[in-house]
């Protein structure tokens, strides 16, 4: 041991890995468990919302200026004379569009869930389209161009009537306009869960930074008192939450994946028209994979936040 | 009173202190040190050392009077400006209060780190200073491993480590046997003939004996003993190696 004392210079050497000041316990605790349920959760909501955004987006493309002219006629001879008037009115009019009769087949597969397959069978032995004595209407598909205003819609009633005074026209979209309501409110729903969920997570972050404060006053008022910096001090803590938010994130995406993909694989089994266009594209997924970036950049000022609030509570 | 232009290291001036709202627990204190001073402080239990000493290493506010530290008011100060301050201190706590997850070596060299030394420029001196103090082979205890007395040189050793301009001490001998007493009591002297002003508070009368150039700060129930007045306008010391 040498007597002179050393008083410090400075020195080279090989450096040595410094400890945390505060003890860093990565992903352990509850807080990467929550962040990952978190995630998990948005994820999946928003998934739940950009597919519900998909589904109205693809039904409005098939739907938008659609037109079905139903000719309610019970006489199969008249439907059928009033349907091939209706098409030829229509072939000629200004502004439709790809007028056709639907096939009978088409109608019987769109009747078959309530009436049977006995539909075939009677409409090949009797009337086209009258099913155990049940009169099936004709039906025509056309699109018009430009909007469908309903003046527009009672003004080719009103020409089609003359020829064909069984004709109905009925524009395709207003029966979904319900369905693309709820959708939408749907969509609504997932954004306000995103934000609640995000609200919870800032929550479960600030509460988890207080009590680390906590249990670690007694170094952070050594660290203080040496010359720490609140910034210092507050790095090491959001450093800590950052590292476990982004931990979690990744866990939680990946939960919220395999949730997706099971959910998407049951709903294409499904073979709805109407659900094939709720598919997820790589927009989608990379607005997906912006979450647990956004929860870790979240929970991060959050501690920051936390963290500088306390300790500017301190001398 | 303010600082001079030669630059006192710390003036207080009628200077009080009361936790709450109970008694002052120091009244009027006024004292001047200048760089290269070497103070003991003494007193009874309970006179107000360790009071003073939190005043001097800028854990407590005064309830009244004027600090002024390194030339700068120290009360009105903003807090963001605190640390720089602390920065230029050196302080032995009476209960060591060492980082109880951190290793010996690492408690040393807190300072330096926190003071954005690069690791390159920490790891001789932490490793000199912890030999010096005869810890060479317990670097990687935690504090809660080592004895009353280890603890105590880490402490000394961390307070030390970044040659400050202050070293305050409040009871640094107080775990150590003679022997080392006298040893780190000449760390605190080398140290005091760089410029590094000391004020150590003890209640060993044999230590007082050990620095025949220094002077005494006698507290008496939160009122400072200085009949001179040498204490309030000291005579100007030579600084700087002997």
């Amino acid at each position: 041991m040498n007597d002179a004392p050393p008083i410090p210079q400075a020195a080279s050497r090989l450096p040595r890995r410094s400890a945390e000041i505060v003890p860093q316990a990565r992903m352990s605790g509850p807080i990467p468990w929550v962040i990952a349920i978190m995630v998990a959760l948005m994820v999946v909501a928003a998934a739940g919302g950009l597919a519900l955004r998909n589904t109205g987006k693809a039904a409005a493309r098939e739907l938008s200026g659609g037109i079905t002219v139903q000719i309610v006629e019970a006489r199969p001879a008249e439907r059928d004379r009033q349907a091939r008037a209706a098409l030829a009115l229509l072939q000629r009019a200004q502004g439709v569009t790809e007028p056709r009769i639907v096939p009978q087949a088409e109608l019987d597969a769109l009747v078959e869930p309530w009436l049977g397959e006995a539909v075939d069978e009677q409409a090949q032995g009797g009337g086209q389209g009258d099913s155990l004595g049940v009169p099936v209407p004709a039906l025509i598909d056309a699109r018009l161009a430009g909007s469908l205003a309903p003046a527009r819609l009672a003004a080719l009633q009103e020409q089609l009537r003359r020829t064909a005074p069984s004709a109905r026209v009925d524009d395709q979209a207003i029966w979904l306009r319900p369905v693309f309501g709820a959708a939408q409110s749907l969509q609504w729903l997932a954004v306000a869960l995103i934000v609640l969920l995000s609200g919870a997570t800032g929550a479960a972050v600030l509460l988890a930074a207080r009590t680390a404060l906590g249990n670690n006053r007694e170094t952070i008022e050594i660290v203080h008192l040496l010359g720490g910096t609140d910034a210092q001090i507050a790095a090491i803590f959001q450093r800590s939450i950052a590292f476990d938010a982004i931990g979690g994130g990744v866990v939680g995406f990946g939960a919220a994946f395999v949730v997706i993909a099971l959910l998407g694989r049951s709903f294409a089994q499904l073979q709805a028209g109407i659900v094939t266009g709720s598919a997820l594209g790589w927009m989608d997924w990379a607005l997906l994979a912006l979450v647990p970036a956004v929860a870790a950049v979240v929970a991060t000022i959050t501690a920051r936040w936390t963290v500088m609030r306390a300790l500017r509570r301190m001398l | 009173m303010t600082p001079d232009a030669e630059g006192e290291i710390v003036q207080f001036d009628n200077v009080g202190l009361r936790y709450g709202t109970g008694r002052e627990v120091l009244s009027d204190v006024s004292f001047t040190l200048y760089p290269g001073s070497f103070y003991f402080l003494t007193g009874a239990s309970g006179a107000g050392k360790t009071s003073l000493l939190k005043l001097l290493y800028l854990a407590q506010r005064p309830s009244r009077g004027a600090i002024h530290m390194f030339g700068t008011d120290a009360i009105t100060m903003p807090r963001e400006r605190l640390p720089l301050l602390r920065r230029r201190l050196g302080v032995v706590f009476q209960d060591f209060r060492l980082v109880p997850h951190l290793s010996a070596f690492d408690n040393v060299a807190l300072p330096l780190r926190v003071s954005g030394a690069a690791e390159r420029d920490i790891v001789q001196p932490v490793a000199d200073m912890l030999e010096w103090v005869g810890l060479a082979d317990r670097m990687d205890a935690r504090p809660a491993t080592l004895s009353g007395g280890e603890q105590q040189r880490v402490a000394i050793a961390r307070a030390v480590i970044g040659r400050p301009q202050l070293l305050v001490a409040d009871e640094p001998t107080g775990n150590v046997d003679p022997d080392m007493a006298v040893k780190l009591l000449r760390l605190f002297e080398a140290l005091n003939r760089l410029g590094t002003t000391v004020v150590v508070a003890t209640h060993d009368a044999h230590l007082l004996r050990k620095v025949p150039e220094s002077l005494i700060m006698r507290l008496d129930k939160g009122r400072l003993s200085d009949p001179t007045g040498a204490l309030r306008y000291p005579p100007r010391r030579q600084t700087g190696p002997a």
